[in-house]
């Protein structure tokens, strides 16, 4: 592997900055909590001015409303932690694709693209017939694994041998990859008795088991969370991760330890690419059980804002991905019940995470709410 | 010290002449299997490309219909990382100022008539895309924020939002009396379009839609303002060397400011090209990736407009085959296969040529020296 050309100017994404390296974990936390405030506030005023402008006129305790019915749909009965788990299942392996990445410096948006590979490798493996039932699984979810491996293994070699910016060939793969396994999934592997194009129902020796009864609450939640101390152990107890991190940090001090940053770049993008395709996989034997042609989901792009959200650590994207799974398991109870979109979710995730990339705006704003509540003597920073 | 010796001694051992060998020997089988494909389909080919020669060269207003937004798109491009700032919330910037832009002119429509709404819109789109660069602008000079993450929320903000309020504004309303702008504007008479070989490029240029004319001033008036202006002059130097620029007495952080929201203006008439001139709806996530396919024409183009232009036209063209095959069925030994594609080749097509200028090009072009810094002015540097 010969070394990586001069890349894209500063088109490189700095994890330092982004996870916060010098303040304190404290500290990161109460400004995390601080943006998702911040963004639950943003949703309030959009729902206000919403409903302002609706027929009915202003509604002032809509926002209070929505968000009541937000929670008591995701979190009000066992249905609805059964969806609470099922959503953030998918965001949690996702986003550690996208937290795995930026621990080497790369911005993996291609979450999306690798999800839809490991998703249909799920489905094709999980279709194989003759492996008993729990190996059968395991074959479907490292099926998915490869897939969405080879999905992030090619703009990660695009990167180490051409300098192509991952930000912009990933983004390209999600497209070919919808549109290719859209072809797919309409001709070669087209379930003949399906009415609408679809791959065939995965077979029930491959489909994750329910773990809370009378729920459709599968057993990925134990998977994801398995694969997050995973994650964690590889990147700060092993070697690899140091090469990782340092690689991250700083590709010319890694470079001069005798650590080959065209190498780490392949291999990190591979692993995430395995991690987004396993979130597929899952999604398949657990959900869906079939891969249809038309698949629309956004869990691999809902993946950067939870990778961002939890600082590109592995168990703070468990705790992100569990926030955006409350807000999407009760998004549907709350369109039922106060006719706001679905799509105020998204808003939301959107501006939580805008307040997280403004954090320096949040860390000004801190100090002064600390001040006004413990008075003005007791403030550290007040000179 | 051993262990910078340790490295000495691996760089030393690595074998640098085999990697050129093995290199070498699969470049020449792939030049040799190119010989062998062009010998045995000369024929099939030749009559292929004069299919497509001939349907381009008497519709090029498909190709540069495709190209406008990617080129409007690649000039908010040029304008911000000609002055150091990477901004790859164009994708999102086009796709609310096509909503912005759509919902005024469809809700206007009835007030107060075709036209002047359908102006009021691309004002509109416009207006929104300054809003969201502003913001860009802030998280990336003064909250020096990581450029990336900044474009990212900007997409993330604007596929969620034109998708709420498409929900509440759009699908649910009565928009039946949005219409496009109109054609012709200029108003030549037809004999003109109908003028051999200059005719067809008239039409593409002054025969379709306001936007699709501009553009192509556009481009040359960026061009000749970022290499012949004081403006251009500055703007690049801000972007090389932004301390030395600072030294002579340029406001780094303003001009960059100022060059970001500006460049916001091109996302806006890109977004209002989709939505007013083009498709005359919205769908929620219409620009499809069309932002960042700007990306890489500005990469393609080597940081300048009319670079840029000619790379949209490539992508323009590349997209228009698609087209061609359904309007035209291709002759001849290959045209028969290619015509049974399916549609979901073509359409990866772009993307797929995306990648390929990526990996081809992006390792030669040098993008400007401070490209993605925050200008810190008390750094030393």
């Amino acid at each position: 592997m010969t070394s990586p050309p001069v890349s894209h100017g500063g088109m490189s994404v700095d994890p330092t900055t982004l996870v916060g390296s010098g303040s304190g974990i404290g500290r990161q936390l109460a400004s995390t909590v601080v943006a998702i405030v911040l963004g639950l506030l943003v949703g309030a005023v959009l729902i206000l001015v919403s409903s302002a402008l609706s027929e009915e006129g202003l509604r002032p305790t809509l926002p209070i409303e929505a968000y009541a019915s937000l929670l008591s749909g995701s979190l009000g009965d066992a249905r609805g932690w059964a969806n609470t788990m099922n959503s953030a299942t998918p965001l949690i392996l996702a986003g550690l694709s996208v937290a795995f990445g930026f621990r080497a410096g790369l911005f993996n948006i291609g979450a999306q693209g690798q999800f839809f590979l490991g998703a249909f490798g799920g489905a094709i493996f999980g279709g194989v017939a003759g492996i008993p039932f729990p190996l059968h699984i395991v074959v479907a979810v490292f099926g998915g694994f490869l897939f969405g491996g080879l999905w992030g293994f090619i703009p990660g070699l695009l990167k180490a041998w051409r300098g192509a910016h991952e930000v912009v060939t990933t983004i390209m793969l999600n497209s070919i990859a919808a549109l290719g396994l859209n072809w797919l999934a309409a001709t070669y592997f087209r379930d003949p008795g399906a009415t609408f194009p679809r791959t065939p129902d995965a077979l029930p020796s491959a489909l994750l088991p329910t773990i809370l009864e009378g729920t459709r609450m599968h057993a990925g939640i134990l998977v994801a969370l398995a694969a997050a101390v995973a994650v964690w152990f590889v990147l700060f107890k092993t070697t690899l991760g140091f090469e990782i991190r340092t690689v991250g940090s700083n590709p010319d001090a890694a470079r001069y330890a005798g650590i080959r940053p065209a190498l780490i770049t392949v291999l990190t993008m591979s692993i995430a690419g395995g991690l987004a395709g396993t979130a597929g996989a899952i999604e398949i034997l657990g959900i869906t059980k079939n891969y249809p042609a038309e698949y629309n989901t956004t869990y691999g792009f809902d993946a950067i804002a939870v990778a961002l959200l939890g600082r590109a650590h592995p168990f703070g994207v468990v705790g992100a991905a569990l926030l955006f799974g409350v807000l999407r398991a009760g998004a549907g109870a709350m369109q039922r019940e106060t006719g706001i979109p679905i799509d105020i979710i998204s808003v939301v995730q959107g501006a939580i995470i805008l307040f997280v990339a403004a954090e320096v705006v949040i860390r000004r704003l801190l100090p002064r709410i600390r001040r006004a509540g413990r008075g003005p003597t007791r403030a550290p920073s007040a000179a | 010290m051993s262990a910078l010796n340790a490295v000495a001694s691996r760089r030393l051992a690595r074998p640098t002449s085999a990697g050129g060998w093995v290199r070498l020997v699969l470049l020449g089988l792939l030049v040799a299997l190119l010989a062998l494909f062009v010998a045995r389909y000369w024929e099939a080919l030749f009559e292929l490309g004069q299919w497509f020669v001939s349907f381009a060269t008497t519709r090029p207003y498909i190709i540069l219909g495709f190209a406008v937004p990617i080129a409007f798109g690649a000039l908010c491009a040029v304008m911000c990382e000609r002055s150091g700032v990477v901004n790859i919330g164009i994708e999102g910037m086009m796709l609310t100022s096509a909503f912005t832009g759509f919902l005024v002119g469809a809700y206007l429509n009835p007030v107060m008539g075709h036209l002047p709404a359908a102006l009021l819109g691309v004002a509109a789109a416009i207006g929104a895309s300054m809003v969201l660069s502003a913001l860009h602008a802030w998280l990336a000079i003064t909250v020096k924020a990581d450029q990336i993450i900044s474009g990212t929320v900007i997409n993330i903000l604007a596929l969620g939002g034109t998708a709420y309020f498409n929900q509440l504004f759009i699908s649910t309303a009565d928009v039946s009396g949005a219409r496009t702008l109109p054609k012709n504007l200029i108003g030549l008479p037809s004999e003109v379009y109908d003028a051999p070989i200059v005719g067809p490029l008239l039409n593409a240029v002054f025969g379709q839609g306001p936007l699709q004319t501009a553009v192509i001033f556009a481009v040359i008036f960026l061009q000749v303002m970022l290499f012949r202006s004081r403006w251009g002059l500055r703007t690049r130097a801000v972007g090389e060397h932004p301390k030395a620029a600072d030294t002579v007495g340029i406001d780094v952080i303003r001009v960059r400011y100022r060059n970001v929201i500006l460049g916001g203006a091109f996302a806006g008439l890109a977004g209002a090209y989709l939505t007013l001139e083009s498709i005359g709806s919205f769908q929620d996530g219409m620009t499809a990736g069309i932002g960042f396919i700007a990306l890489a024409a500005m990469i393609f183009g080597r940081w300048t407009p009319v670079g840029a232009f000619i790379a949209a036209l490539i992508f323009g063209a590349a997209r228009t085959l698609g087209q061609a095959i359904q309007i035209s069925a291709p002759p001849g030994e290959l045209g028969g296969a290619i015509a049974s594609w399916p549609a979901q080749w073509f359409g990866m097509f772009p993307y797929i040529l995306t990648i390929i200028i990526l990996a081809g090009v992006v390792g030669r072009a040098v993008a400007p020296a401070a490209d993605g810094v925050p200008y810190d002015k008390e750094a030393r540097g």
